[in-house]
């Protein structure tokens, strides 16, 4: 991976100083092939190779970089070893190369923003007929789309053409005044177009000679001109009563707050919190009797089984008759079936929140799962899970249960189709079908899902297997 | 200006490396005979081996000012109206004139347009005012950049006379001070267009029609260049322009085509940008800014190029250009630099030809003495002597600056004419010119001396030594934090093994400032691992040159301060060792 590969090469001190002969010192990122379900997205036919560009680990204290530029634009072919993107770190600005040939298909994080180490920040396509299949994954991963959605109406179809004009007349024909008029720009109205994906064949002229100006191409955007600022605010009363307009509103201030920024993680989890308010989601909720579990528990626990272990490969067994819950919904458009059922486990680490993914853990035995989970958490706690390890899940648990909490709601994790929140067991008494009242050990477990492709029967039907599970606990240990 | 010159002149010019006998003064000879012939040649160079007794020099050659100045500008030796008549007064005929009284020549200085030259009147200064203009614009228009620092500013706008005047002013100014400076040496300025006649003899031509012959003991060459324009190109002066047009400034096009990347391209660009203009920039090769450090001109690109109104056309020659007329706009036709086959044609309000500069030599009667120019720059060795066609030296008759094309640069010319009149008044004297740093003076400013990385490279290979690289960047640098200008990089290339200097290249801000503790190390022969110790100030940009030394890893020894050390050390053995003998012969005797 990207990071690990890098930090052994990040320059111990602010300034480098390396020998021509030995290595250069660009920075390349691996980019791993894009997490399974985009492969077999849809069209399972096609064997699609799109590759996600990570944000590489520049320093070894490098927690997040700054996408400074990118040297290439969306559709242009890259060749192995070219720079890509400029990258700040806390360093230092550094050019990042490709280690694979392709098109960059897709900015996912444009200039001028932040993307922690190992995120996406942009995705490469092999061939040309994939890009638009990656150019919908950098949509459905949300976040920093361009400012200008509203205006890619218009022009969806045809990717930015080359912007510079038609290739010119033959060469015998010199007098090119009398053909077709071509279409000229100016430079920074060149860039716009660019920037803002206008179709510059549709843009009207207005400008000398009818030449498209940056006006036009704004205009074309659906941008307001922004042009003649506002003359700067005379006095700074009228600052504080015209700010609330365009900003949040603002809160009452409590003199002697201290106000501590977000970490990295901190800001990661508040972004994916905000983004998950764009999914409609419902909750179901069921109560599991655990006595089989825990008994089994006892057993295994000597084994160096854990519990979360046990939830886990309960919920991997329900997902795989349910595969519906395990789908998520990209695009808004259409399911989308994971390949592997990956549980990611919410776990709380000193000032963050982290959820290490059990890759295939319907495959995985319960000890092979057990063992892998204390890995992830160490490694967790280290801070050293590669990107993959944390952000492939295609289905989340979240257990809150060892703190006597005997239920809770849990916020759907943008990307997934449904979260497991696993509240305490804890004796309680049960009347049974015959009306018999006996003391049982009981869990109760709420889903939250997105109800564009998990509907409330899928979850019922989903939650009564992973019951039928626990209840019978032995399936898990085989 | 003037006055730096001067003072550069009186303290520490280049001392001489090697001993020709017949020196003006004789106290020089006398400190010469001590040293005798072969000394360590360097060139250019105050070695830290000769350190203490070139100190000496200096004190010594003082001594020669203040006589020279005293008689002011000399008497001619013999059978000559002057010594030393200089064809051109512009700031490598200046900086020679100057020098030249200092040595005490009778001098003479022959100028047929305006004292001062290109860089004065059509150059270097009135492009600063400009870009002193369109630095402080860009300040203000970036919003974000004031913001940072909390500060709120009104629309910026410009008069654009107001900006034309300054910059005419400017020139004004420093052309006059540069007049009163010669005038108060007492340097003969002869107004007229001059012409080598013959050996020794010089014609110049008033605007009347009167011709004037003088003698010299020894002439100048110091004719400068004027812009180069293609071939096929029309300029009227109005939308089809050179940079001597430019500088006055007469419009602000909506969108101007700038034709060549360099240091004058990159400059007009920062400035018409900054006037709100766009640019477009046409190439002939396949990279913009041909000339920097690869790894700077990327960096420059970024920021000086991606993030402006500016877009470029590379591996195109300008074939054609056409001034706008009957309400066509300027029109340019593109070639492909490789296959010659037609590209494309631009419709653009103006364009600027800043394809670099051809030697102002022609009429200068060359032919008098033999001389072919080779396209049009006179061939010169390596003291600048000129060379006749059949490839010997032509007695008496010197080069310096643009017309003989080494190294087309103000300084540059001046510091060969000041080699020149070292040679002249009997001291051998070859400038290296590795150590005449250049400077681009953009927003940032970009900044550099000796070789590039893949000149070293291919210099260290030839050669077999090793290079390495240092970097520092501003970003780590408080100064430029502070004022909110992080972007940028200071790159070093030197020997690991001795820890000689080999190039320096700087983008930054106050790049060209910067720049001087490089080559002055560079023209010293200091090493890295000597001048690592030095301070620097803190907080200073200087800082990050101080960085860039000390990240650098020379394996050779520090020689100054150990030697230092151990010469103090020698000394108080011996003091000890004499105070000890001493006493025991008195002892003895008592």
């Amino acid at each position: 991976m990207s990071s690990s590969l890098l930090q052994p090469r990040a320059p111990p001190s602010l300034s480098s100083s390396s020998s021509i002969s030995g290595t250069k010192p660009q920075w390349r990122f691996t980019s791993l092939p894009a997490v399974t379900f985009t492969r077999r997205a849809r069209n399972s036919t096609v064997n699609a190779k799109i590759r996600e560009i990570f944000m590489p680990a520049l320093s070894s204290t490098m927690t997040e970089g700054k996408i400074v530029s990118w040297i290439k634009s969306e559709g242009d072919v890259l060749s192995k070893g070219e720079s890509v993107v400029v990258v700040e770190s806390d360093k230092a600005d550094m050019d990042v190369e490709t280690f694979y040939d392709g098109i960059l298909a897709a900015i996912v994080v444009p200039e001028g923003e932040s993307a922690p180490v190992g995120a996406p920040i942009g995705l490469l396509a092999e061939t040309e007929a994939e890009i638009e299949e990656a150019r919908a994954k950098a949509a459905s991963s949300g976040g920093s789309s361009p400012p200008t959605t509203a205006a890619d109406a218009p022009v969806a179809a045809p990717p930015p053409s080359a912007p510079v004009a038609a290739p010119p007349t033959p060469a015998a024909a010199p007098v090119v005044a009398d053909g077709p008029r071509k279409i000229v720009l100016t430079p920074y109205a060149k860039k716009l177009a660019k920037q803002h994906k206008v179709d510059i064949s549709k843009v009207v002229g207005t400008g000398p000679f009818g030449r498209i100006t940056p006006a036009d191409v704004e205009a074309a955007a659906g941008i307001t001109p922004v042009k003649s600022k506002p003359p700067p605010v005379t006095a700074p009363a009228v600052t504080a009563a015209a700010a609330p307009a365009k900003s949040a509103p603002t809160f009452a201030e409590i003199p002697g707050a201290t106000v501590v920024p977000f970490t990295t993680m901190q800001a990661a989890v508040s972004k994916n919190m905000i983004e998950s308010l764009s999914v409609p989601t419902f909750r179901v909720g069921y109560p599991v009797m655990t006595d089989a579990l825990d008994a089994l528990y006892a057993k295994v626990k000597s084994k160096g089984v854990t519990m979360t272990a046990l939830l886990a490969k309960a919920a991997a067994m329900a997902l795989a008759q349910h595969p519906v819950v395990n789908a998520s919904c990209k695009d808004g458009k259409s399911f989308t079936y994971n390949s592997s059922i990956n549980i990611a486990v919410a776990v709380a680490i000193n000032g963050g929140l982290i959820t290490p993914v059990l890759q295939d853990a319907d495959k995985l035995d319960l000890y092979l799962l057990s063992e892998k989970w204390k890995e992830l958490v160490e490694k967790a706690r280290s801070k050293q899970l590669q990107p993959h390890e944390y952000n492939s899940g295609t289905f989340t648990l979240s257990n809150l249960g060892m703190f006597g909490v005997d239920r809770f709601d849990a916020i759907l994790p943008p990307g997934q189709g449904a979260i497991m929140a696993v509240g305490a067991s804890k004796p309680t008494p049960v009347a049974d079908k015959d009306g018999y009242f006996s003391v049982k050990n009981q869990m109760l477990v709420n889903v939250t899902a997105d109800h564009r492709i998990v509907y409330g029967a899928d979850l019922a039907a989903f939650l009564k297997t992973f019951a039928k599970i626990v209840q019978e606990p032995d399936s898990l240990t085989m | 200006m003037q006055s730096a010159i001067s003072l550069s002149l009186s303290s520490a010019s280049p001392i001489t490396v090697r001993s020709d006998g017949g020196a003006t003064s004789s106290a020089p000879d006398l400190f010469f005979s001590n040293t005798s012939a072969p000394r360590q040649l360097r060139f250019c160079g105050l070695s830290f081996s000769g350190c203490k007794s070139s100190s000496n020099a200096v004190l010594l050659r003082s001594k020669t000012k203040i006589s020279a100045s005293l008689t002011g500008n000399g008497a001619p030796s013999k059978g000559f109206d002057y010594d030393l008549v200089i064809i051109g007064a512009g700031v490598g005929g200046h900086g020679a004139a100057l020098h030249a009284v200092e040595k005490g020549l009778k001098t003479a200085i022959i100028e047929g347009d305006v004292v001062g030259g290109t860089c004065v009147n059509r150059g270097c200064v009135p492009s600063k005012a400009l870009l002193a203009v369109s630095g402080r614009m860009r300040e203000l228009q970036s919003e974000h950049h004031m913001k940072s620092f909390g500060l709120q500013v009104a629309a910026a706008g410009y008069d654009r006379q107001a900006v034309a005047d300054h910059a005419e002013n400017l020139a004004t100014k420093i052309r006059n001070s540069l007049i009163n400076s010669l005038k108060s040496l007492g340097v003969d300025i002869l107004t007229g267009v001059g012409t080598v006649v013959g050996p020794q003899k010089v014609n110049y031509r008033k605007a009347g029609g009167s011709e004037t012959l003088v003698t010299a003991k020894d002439i100048i060459i110091a004719t400068g260049s004027v812009p180069f324009v293609p071939k096929g190109v029309e300029v009227d002066g109005k939308t089809v322009i050179t940079s001597d047009h430019a500088l006055k400034l007469e419009t602000v096009p909506e969108w101007i085509v700038i034709v060549g990347s360099g240091y004058i391209g990159l400059e007009f660009s920062d400035v018409y940008t900054a006037l709100g203009s766009e640019v477009t920039f046409v190439e002939a090769l396949d990279q913009l800014m041909p000339g920097f450090d690869p790894e700077i001109g990327k960096l420059a690109q970024r920021i000086l190029i991606n993030p402006r109104k500016i877009d470029y056309h590379t591996g195109v020659f300008a074939t054609k250009i056409t001034p706008a007329k009957d309400g066509k706009p300027v029109t340019i036709e593109l070639i492909d630099a490789k296959t010659k086959e037609p590209k494309d044609t631009l419709e653009v309000d103006a364009a600027l030809i800043a394809t670099g500069r051809a030697p102002f030599t022609q009429g200068l009667g060359l032919e008098n003495v033999n001389v072919e120019t080779q396209r049009g720059f006179i061939p010169v060795d390596e003291r600048m002597r000129v060379i006749d066609s059949k490839g010997e030296l032509v007695p008496h008759l010197y080069c310096i600056g643009d017309a003989n094309g080494k190294m087309m640069l103000a300084h540059a010319a001046s510091a060969q004419g000041i080699s020149v009149v070292e040679q002249v008044s009997g001291k051998d004297h070859v400038l290296n010119h590795l150590s005449i740093p250049a400077a681009c003076f953009t927003h940032p400013e970009i900044s550099m001396v000796g070789l590039t990385e893949p000149q070293a490279r291919e210099k260290a290979e030839k050669e077999g030594f090793e290079i390495s690289i240092a970097k520092t960047s501003f970003k780590a640098n408080t100064k430029a934090l502070a004022e909110n200008e992080g972007e940028g990089l200071a790159k070093l290339i030197y020997r690991p093994d001795n820890g000689e200097i080999l190039g320096v290249h700087i983008f930054g801000m106050h790049a060209a400032d910067l720049i001087h503790e490089a080559s002055n190390a560079i023209a010293l022969g200091t090493r890295i691992q000597d001048i690592k110790y030095a301070v620097h100030a803190h907080p200073t940009l200087s800082e990050v040159i101080d960085e860039l030394f000390k990240s650098a890893k020379a394996r050779g020894k520090a020689s100054l301060v150990p030697q230092l050390r151990f010469s103090l050390l020698l000394q108080w053995l011996k003091t000890m060792l004499l105070g000890r003998l001493l006493n025991q012969w008195q002892s003895k005797r008592s």
